[in-house]
């Protein structure tokens, strides 16, 4: 059978680290980053008889993680014991949820090629994050550091909605670009506070029935997403093709080879003997609560997107880009509010600080600058003291220091010249040194004054006003006919 | 409903226990018993009552989102058989 007569069939688990200031069950900071169990207490320790106590702010963003993706909210909840050994793990439990999630039947929409699509979630619970374990490479042992046990998560559960690595991936960003709007985590993926398990199966274009499924557990960036289920789509295609079954398994993704590796899973691994947990009390949620969370909600992407395209005349493309992320929103709210023209910043954020920060191999979240600075850059493009191509160089610096942008020229000397009398020294420099191109031109050639402008740009560093130079060469280019 | 003796080594081996083979003997009855005596419980009538998710009827206990340290690492370390640079120090764990 042909490639094009599989299909692959993903669905995500997705954790992610709710930026409460204190742990699920004990007050210790969530912070990251300090010195190994030093945010710790008897009972993230798991030290006999301590009791949990739950926090009520990871109540109250789950709810929030649920009303923003279409959840319906579980009114009578509780926590449920996930037993399993592992040094990471202290109480050789989780605590978790099982039949009772906070909230389920919900879904996102992504975009595609073929047009918008609703990716069903089909629940969001809440549960404590594990430690870390740390080892050395002289064979000294494992060392285990309790920061992070007990850090409060939410897991989404997809439903296996997703068809390809590339619709994988937006879901992704979506729920990211989510949370980040409702500010219930920093969603830094490289810190691990937001992470996926990855499901993939394949099965024949137009089957019913799902294909065996492997899994790879705790993916923390978009790129390897990508990778390994391209990765894995193509492995088990093959093992189809040569007649072999696939076997349902965790996997280890390597990015250094770009391959799938078994893990050597614990046997039995899923049997996690669930039940409730009786240090707990159940968890009841009125509709006032849950009116109240859903009132307070911030403007969501969605609806973000339709403003910029209805009252900021965004075409759709910039209007979907620049609400990708809350960080690009906000900056791009901040800028318009002090410069006015949408269709500038608009195009700055789209074009020129996302190549940078990709350049730079950053999220729009380490952005530095704010609305204040780009939006005073937009106003000098538009009051003509800076060319756009200065702009750029100033978007540069921004990137290095902030600071304010009429400053930045000012201090570089970059400020435009729009001094009639100055460019016309330049323009008259410029046609006297490119005899050829003059000729050129007069022959018709209307590039060559294309390139008479650039000659005339690289002479004063890009400062020239553009417009001005325009004319000006044109009226002496006249002169001699 | 009989509890096998497969049942029983599967369980032990999930909560990490080795058990001799009189000890396996002896919880395969053990277990039987209680399983019997749970089954009591199964074949109460329910089907008037409300569901009942925990055994507590309290709910809503929480805590508030406020950072208390406990800042004595020390005597959290203290009964670690093995530690190094304020971590536990464990066996060597394979990824």
């Amino acid at each position: 059978m042909a490639r094009e007569d599989y299909e692959v069939v993903i669905g995500l688990e997705v954790h992610c680290e709710l930026s409460t200031k204190t742990k699920i069950f004990c007050s210790c900071s969530t912070e990251f980053g300090g010195e190994p169990n030093t945010h710790c207490c008897p009972i993230c320790m798991a030290m006999p008889g301590t009791l949990p106590v739950l926090n009520e702010k990871v109540v109250e963003y789950a709810v929030k993680a649920g009303l923003a993706t279409n959840c319906s909210i579980e009114k009578n909840s509780k926590n449920d014991r996930k037993n399993y050994f592992y040094p990471d793990n202290p109480k050789s439990y989780q605590i978790s949820q099982y039949d009772k999630p906070l909230c389920y039947d919900g879904y996102v929409t992504i975009e595609t090629e073929e047009g918008e699509k609703k990716i069903r979630i089909e629940r969001i619970h809440i549960e404590e994050d594990a430690g870390k374990l740390n080892h050395d490479e002289y064979g000294r042992g494992s060392f285990v550091d309790l920061n992070r046990a007990g850090v409060p998560l939410i897991e989404v559960v997809s439903k296996p909605d997703l068809r390809s690595a590339k619709e994988a991936e937006s879901y992704m960003r979506k729920l990211k670009s989510i949370f980040e709007y409702i500010e219930i985590s920093d969603c830094k993926m490289e810190q691990g506070s937001l992470r996926a398990d990855v499901n993939v199966s394949v099965r024949k274009k137009g089957s019913k029935e799902f294909g065996t499924r492997t899994e790879m557990k705790n993916m923390n960036s978009f790129r390897n997403i990508v990778r390994a289920i391209e990765y894995e789509t193509e492995r088990q295609i093959d093992e189809i093709e040569n007649g072999n079954e696939i076997m349902q398994e965790s996997l280890r993704w390597d990015e250094i080879s770009g391959r799938t590796f078994p893990m050597r899973d614990k046997e039995d691994a899923d049997d996690y003997r669930y039940f409730p947990e009786p240090d707990l009390v159940s968890i009841k949620l009125s509709d006032e609560y849950i009116n109240k969370i859903k009132n307070e909600l911030p403007e969501l992407p969605e609806s973000r997107r339709k403003r910029y395209i209805d009252d900021y005349n965004l075409t759709e493309k910039a209007a979907n880009f620049v609400t990708s992320s809350k960080y690009y929103s906000n900056l791009f709210e901040e800028a318009v509010e002090i410069c006015k023209n949408p269709k500038t910043v608009g195009n700055l954020i789209m074009s020129d600080i996302a190549r940078i920060l990709n350049e730079r191999e950053e999220e729009p979240d380490s952005l530095k600058f704010t609305g204040k600075e780009l939006g005073e850059l937009v106003t000098l493009i538009d009051k003509g003291t800076i060319s756009s191509s200065i702009a750029k160089k100033v978007l540069e610096e921004l990137f290095n220091e902030v600071k304010m942008p009429s400053k930045i020229i000012e201090e570089k000397g970059w400020v435009q010249i729009s001094d009639e009398n100055a460019i016309k020294e330049v323009v008259e420099k410029v046609l006297d040194a490119n005899p050829q191109s003059v000729s050129d031109y007069k022959a018709g050639k209307d590039k060559a004054l294309g390139f008479l402008v650039g000659q005339a740009m690289k002479e004063t560093k890009g400062k020239a006003n553009p417009q001005m130079l325009n004319k000006l060469f044109l009226e002496e280019l006249k002169k001699g006919e | 409903m009989a509890i096998s003796k497969e049942e029983v080594i599967h369980i032990a081996k999930l909560a990490d226990l080795n058990l001799s083979e009189d000890e396996i003997e002896k919880y395969t009855k053990d277990m039987q018993e209680i399983l019997e005596f749970a089954n009591r419980i199964n074949n109460v009538d329910t089907s008037e009552m409300t569901e009942t998710i925990a055994a507590n009827e309290k709910s809503n206990v929480f805590r508030k989102d406020e950072v208390v340290k406990f800042e004595n690492r020390e005597v959290l370390l203290s009964n670690a058989p093995s530690q190094d640079e304020g971590m536990f120090r464990i066996p060597k764990v394979l990824n």
